[in-house]
């Protein structure tokens, strides 16, 4: 896909409400099932994955996260996911996630930002932790969709939490 | 109340084990609480998080709730967050400014300094209601003293002055303080609040310990080694896997290289180790070469060099805060049950800095610090496995020996392990837990405090 390509087109027609669902829907089920080397496929060179640890947080870059991956970062942090000394995911979690009230916010030429509501329950060594809230994504067309930013915005993210393992 | 039986006590610590019940008995926890907690000076926060008059936060003072803030006058109080009348907790939001404080019951308004400022309905109360007294006032903490802009306070009237209890440890304190290139730090940046099923000695005795980290973080020491350094990076990634990468040196590196020093009533750093060369970048980085720069500018060369070779680890002050002064984090241990433990770790802006210093400050707090960190998370794991293992019979005793035959004298008063893998602060800690938890040994310790 070649910029001028693109530019001639509509915008509103780089990815439609469905396609972006799919792709989420998609998203979910690789994590669920535990293929975050597929997951992590899914991001360009230079995404960002982040989950902030304030509601409204502006920026990663001056306050703490409960993640802020570069690309480089992400990369390990999905390396050591399959670690079998990975001591703080034995036993493994199991996940189960659902996305809903998904819609587009933005759409440029080259980038459409899609807001979704979400859940995910976590069980872990007899005990079931629940989360929710809202992944903002931004999506770009390259080979497919791929993701250039997931946010991840919990309910709860300024709470007290024992370790968080698993990719939201 | 078995436990709680001083002859009992005296026995559950000996020189190099530790009863597991310590981790474990309720009715201990009880006591360090009131024992621990009640006569050490308790770390509750930094001057800059009550700049101006009326500016206030919550926290905890053990497991009791208190509210820090700034009178008028500019005088810090600790105020036991509640209600003299029906005794709900007066102050709700985390943090604010206020000219005066009110309880959304019955309308009670008290003074910033606790006092007792206005009643509704006060002609209905008995004819002996006294608004000026103590027990119509937001009870004050009775010492609140601050050494560096770091804010601690005692429960108990015998306790000695800050300073002097923190002894040589202070000097952590102005490493933290003298980094600062304009002489001052401010809390920012947020704050992470983790939590475990583990008691809270867990966490500080896990703080220096140099033996774990092979081990416990192997997934992402490996992880870390094997990453292409080719990968886009904005900074964030570049910090994390140097430090992971450095948590995967050799066993060799930890008992040649890194130290452990004590101090009298619990304190110690693990230190000699990390210096700014290996960590902030090389020191041709161009931020730290702006630092080091805004540094000389403000306290001269030779003083610059002398805040630059303090190299230490986390620092530890018993019971209750460990910071570490390279990248300006801070922790509070805050003891919720024998079995369960809060963490808040903040981070510290260094007035005069370059701005992209306080980035690395986050990136770092993230990897370290931080409730989704790819480090810190197997820590945690550790700390819920011992509050599993604890329940057993099978270990009756915890082993703290290492080192004890090697441990060495300290010029400035404490011990030191012969290498970082000494478990002398473990030892140490326990010997400030005797001094406040059996009373026969009261008197011993201030003597030789």
């Amino acid at each position: 896909m070649t910029m001028t390509a693109t530019a001639t087109r509509a915008p509103q027609t780089l990815l439609s409400r469905e396609e972006c669902e799919d792709f989420l829907v998609h998203e979910a089920r690789l994590l669920d099932d535990a293929r975050f080397d597929d997951w992590l496929a899914l991001f360009v060179p230079d995404a960002r994955y982040w989950v902030p640890s304030e509601p409204n947080q502006e920026s990663p870059l001056d306050t703490v996260s409960l993640m802020y991956d570069d690309r480089r970062l992400l990369e390990t942090r999905v390396r050591r996911l399959a670690s079998p000394r990975i001591y703080s995911q034995e036993p493994r979690s199991r996940t189960s996630r659902m996305i809903g009230n998904v819609t587009i916010e933005s759409m440029k030429a080259d980038v459409v930002i899609v807001r979704s509501k979400f859940t995910m329950v976590e069980f872990r060594r007899n005990e079931q932790r629940l989360f929710a809230g809202t992944y903002t994504h931004e999506l770009v067309k390259r080979d497919g969709i791929r993701i250039a930013l997931k946010r991840i915005d919990l309910l709860n993210c300024d709470a007290p939490l024992d370790g968080l393992v698993i990719p939201f | 109340m078995q436990s709680a039986d001083p002859v009992a006590l005296d026995k559950l610590v000996q020189p190099a084990r530790v009863h597991r019940s310590l981790y474990s008995d309720p009715a201990i926890f009880e006591l360090e609480m009131e024992r621990i907690f009640g006569r050490a000076w308790v770390y509750v926060g930094h001057e800059s998080q009550v700049k101006a008059p009326g500016d206030y936060f919550a926290t905890q003072l053990g497991r009791k709730p208190i509210v820090v803030v700034r009178g008028p006058d500019g005088t810090i109080h600790a105020l036991h967050n509640q209600c003299a009348h029906r005794g709900a907790m007066v102050v709700a939001n985390d943090r604010g400014s206020a000219a005066e404080f009110q309880c959304c019951y019955h309308g009670w308004t008290y003074h910033l300094d606790g006092r007792l400022k206005a009643v509704p309905l006060q002609h209905g109360y008995p004819a002996d209601f006294n608004p000026k007294s103590s027990k119509t006032a937001m009870l004050q903490v009775p010492r609140v003293e601050s050494y560096r802009g770091f804010i601690f306070v005692n429960q108990s009237a015998d306790a000695p002055p800050l300073k002097e209890w923190l002894g040589y440890m202070a000097t952590s304190l102005d490493d933290m303080a003298d980094r600062a290139p304009e002489g001052e730090l401010e809390v920012a940046g947020g704050v992470f609040r983790h939590t475990y099923n583990g008691n809270w000695k867990l966490y500080l005795e896990n703080l220096c310990d140099a033996a774990h980290p092979w081990f416990t973080h192997r997934s992402s020491i490996e992880a870390a080694q094997q990453q292409s350094d080719d990968t886009f990076s904005d900074g964030t990634g570049e910090i994390a896997l140097r430090q992971m990468r450095q948590n995967g040196a050799p066993y060799s590196f930890w008992e040649t290289q890194v130290g452990i020093w004590t101090y009298p009533n619990g304190h110690s750093y693990l230190g000699d180790y990390h210096d700014d060369a290996k960590l902030v970048a090389a020191m041709n980085d161009p931020v730290f070469r702006d630092y080091i720069t805004a540094l000389e500018a403000n306290k001269g060369k030779a003083e610059t060099r002398r805040i630059l070779e303090v190299r230490r680890w986390n620092s530890n002050i018993y019971p209750n805060v460990s910071f570490m002064s390279q990248f300006q984090q801070l922790r509070i241990i805050h003891p919720l049950a024998v079995d369960k433990t809060l963490v808040c770790t903040y981070n510290f802006k260094l007035r005069g800095a370059p701005e992209k210093m306080f980035q690395n400050t986050i990136a770092f707090a993230n990897i370290v610090n931080g409730t989704g960190s790819l480090v810190l998370t197997d820590d945690l794991e550790i700390y819920n496995r011992v509050g599993l293992g604890i329940s057993s019979e099978g270990a009756e005793w915890l082993e703290i020996g290492r080192g004890f035959d090697s441990d060495v004298p300290d010029e400035h008063g404490g011990r030191r392990g012969k290498n970082s893998t000494s478990e002398v602060y473990i030892r140490n800690m326990f010997d400030a837990w005797r001094g406040y938890m059996l009373p026969q040994k009261e008197t011993e310790r201030q003597d030789v405090a």
